[in-house]
């Protein structure tokens, strides 16, 4: 699905990437970890085409890198970014919409079905975005981004600041999500839930991957966890 | 006395609906932009004498069509392929871009259509009273102006708030990064604002080149009107930019229709000042003599007294 090959990039004389590599197939739930700084973000956000990118990126066989944000998302990959970022003048409703793409094919996903699957998001249809509490922000974002019909998502640090209770509901869409077939790209500091849902993780340190494995030889790793993951 | 209120009234409304049709542009170019387009009240001249040119062989009415549709297509290149490049050197490039440009189109319009005013007529269609009222007539034209005004109006707010379109700008305005990774072409969007932004401009322009005539100078007359309203209004709110539009309107037109000045004031008071005396042209200044002067006295109150004008809220 997504296969990204000695990847670089630079904010101004900076070397944020040096040469990261990883690949995401058709289902997967794959983490991204790494302390704060490493470069996690940037390395989605250069997938995406908001920070310049170097080397290759492939997505269901063609290049993408150098691409604009809107052509990659066009293509089907969603990014759910770290900031959240609900339109906060607009309604639940509303911003349901704006993540769906001119009709074309028939989506996998519907209105109706966010809200059956969300139903404290359904009580607030008509309510302004800006008003949610964090974990519904955190739900409305990933809905909208799954209203474009995306085959794959990116999705950076979505239980950041979240109570134990939503980090779960958090987690199982994230599954419910895999179950219809999408691939997941899971960018976390923390290992809680990557631990519990990844099928495969990257651990990321000084703008490299580090460390590759499944969650069960990550918890066996104990130098790998102290020496880039444990604060 | 009513009948001075109720003319006065209604030419305020033309003149304020006038320059919200400005405004609202303006108002949302700025939004997108960050910065003012000094250049906007260019387009207004601009469709003035792009319409005139039309009217002459083809009648006003193919003009009121095709001359918005020009200049809003002149307004979408200059963004393409001008202001886009521009922006990457910062505000400051912008804001000097556009007082460029604005000097750039008034020195075209005088090179090709002369510095002469054009004899630029309402069609003759509207050239009859819409009414009567105390013996005063209301041109047809003037209520046309009102009813285009209107319906843009009501147009405008409609595909901003309800169609999907709409919601795009609103949410790409704020969030034009976000907006970009659910899949949509945010510089296309920019350009099409900045297109239709200069199309009503040039609205504006056709259908007050009849009345306010059609001559080199009417894109620095009016154009500081349209900054003050903007201010006024709050930058980047539309809504604000209708209110101070009226506002600013009917303020001129009372002040014009009124016959008060300072000789009542003083006369009220009980005061009297010697004919020959230094001072006497402030003594006997009249309102009508400081209309012009209103709107932007309006602007150093609101500035003062509310620096984010009225529905502005300012990001610190």
């Amino acid at each position: 699905m997504l296969r990204v090959d000695d990847l670089h990039a630079y904010y101004g004389k900076s070397h944020i990437l040096q040469g990261v590599s990883f690949q995401v197939s058709e289902g997967e739930i794959v983490s991204l970890l790494g302390r704060n700084g490493v470069g996690r973000s940037t390395t989605v956000k250069a997938v995406m085409g908001e920070v310049p990118p170097q080397g290759s990126i492939e997505f269901k066989g063609e290049q993408i890198a150098g691409k604009k944000s809107f052509e990659v998302a066009n293509l089907g990959l969603g990014y759910v970014p770290e900031n959240r970022d609900i339109f906060p003048t607009l309604t639940v409703r509303q911003n349901l919409l704006l993540g769906a793409k001119h009709g074309k094919r028939p989506n996998r996903w519907s209105v109706e079905e966010m809200f059956s699957m969300f139903p404290n998001l359904a009580e607030r249809a008509d309510v302004h975005g800006g008003v949610l509490s964090g974990g519904e922000q955190q739900m409305l974002c990933m809905c909208r981004t799954l209203m474009g019909d995306p085959d794959m998502i990116m999705i950076d640090e979505p239980t950041e600041g979240l109570a134990p209770r939503i980090v779960e509901q958090v987690a199982n869409m994230l599954r419910e999500i895999a179950n219809r077939g999408i691939a997941i790209l899971l960018v976390e500091q923390k290992l809680s839930i990557a631990l519990k849902i990844s099928h495969r993780l990257y651990v990321m340190g000084h703008g490299r991957i580090v460390y590759e494995g499944t969650p069960e030889s990550l918890l066996q790793a104990d130098d790998v966890r102290s020496e880039w993951l444990e604060v | 006395m009513l009948e001075v209120f109720i003319f006065a009234t209604l030419n305020g409304l033309v003149t304020g609906l006038l320059l919200f049709m400005l405004a609202s542009g303006l108002t949302l170019i700025f939004s997108m932009m960050g910065v003012l387009n000094f250049a906007h009240a260019s387009f207004y001249m601009l469709g003035a004498y792009v319409a005139y040119s039309i009217s002459v062989h083809l009648g006003f009415w193919t003009g009121l069509i095709l001359a918005p549709l020009l200049v809003g297509m002149l307004g979408a290149l200059v963004e393409r392929y001008a202001l886009r490049r521009v922006h990457q050197a910062g505000h400051v490039a912008e804001l000097v871009f556009t007082f460029g440009l604005a000097f750039l189109i008034e020195e075209a319009v005088q090179f090709f259509w002369g510095p002469d005013t054009k004899n630029y007529q309402s069609p003759d269609l509207l050239d009859f009273p819409l009414f009567t009222l105390f013996g005063q007539e209301f041109s047809a034209y003037r209520g046309f102006m009102i009813a285009i005004s209107v319906a843009i109006f009501v147009g405008l707010y409609y595909v901003l708030t309800r169609s999907r379109v709409g919601l795009i700008i609103q949410a790409a305005i704020t969030h034009p990064h976000t907006v970009a990774n659910l899949g949509h072409n945010v510089p296309l969007i920019f350009m099409g604002v900045f297109g239709v932004g200069t199309a009503l401009a040039g609205l504006a322009g056709v259908i007050a080149g009849p009345v306010l005539t059609t001559f080199p100078g009417m894109a620095l007359v009016l154009g500081s009107i349209v900054f003050v309203i903007v201010v006024i209004g709050g930058l980047g709110s539309l809504e604000g930019a209708f209110i101070a539009s009226l506002m600013i309107g009917l303020l001129q037109s009372y002040a014009i229709a009124s016959d008060l000045g300072v000789p009542d004031l003083l006369s009220w008071l009980g005061l009297e000042f010697a004919r020959d005396h230094p001072l006497n042209d402030l003594w006997t200044l009249t309102l009508p003599q400081i209309a012009p002067i209103l709107p932007f006295l309006l602007l150093v109150l609101v500035l003062i007294f509310r620096p984010t004008g009225l529905m502005g809220n300012r990001e610190q």
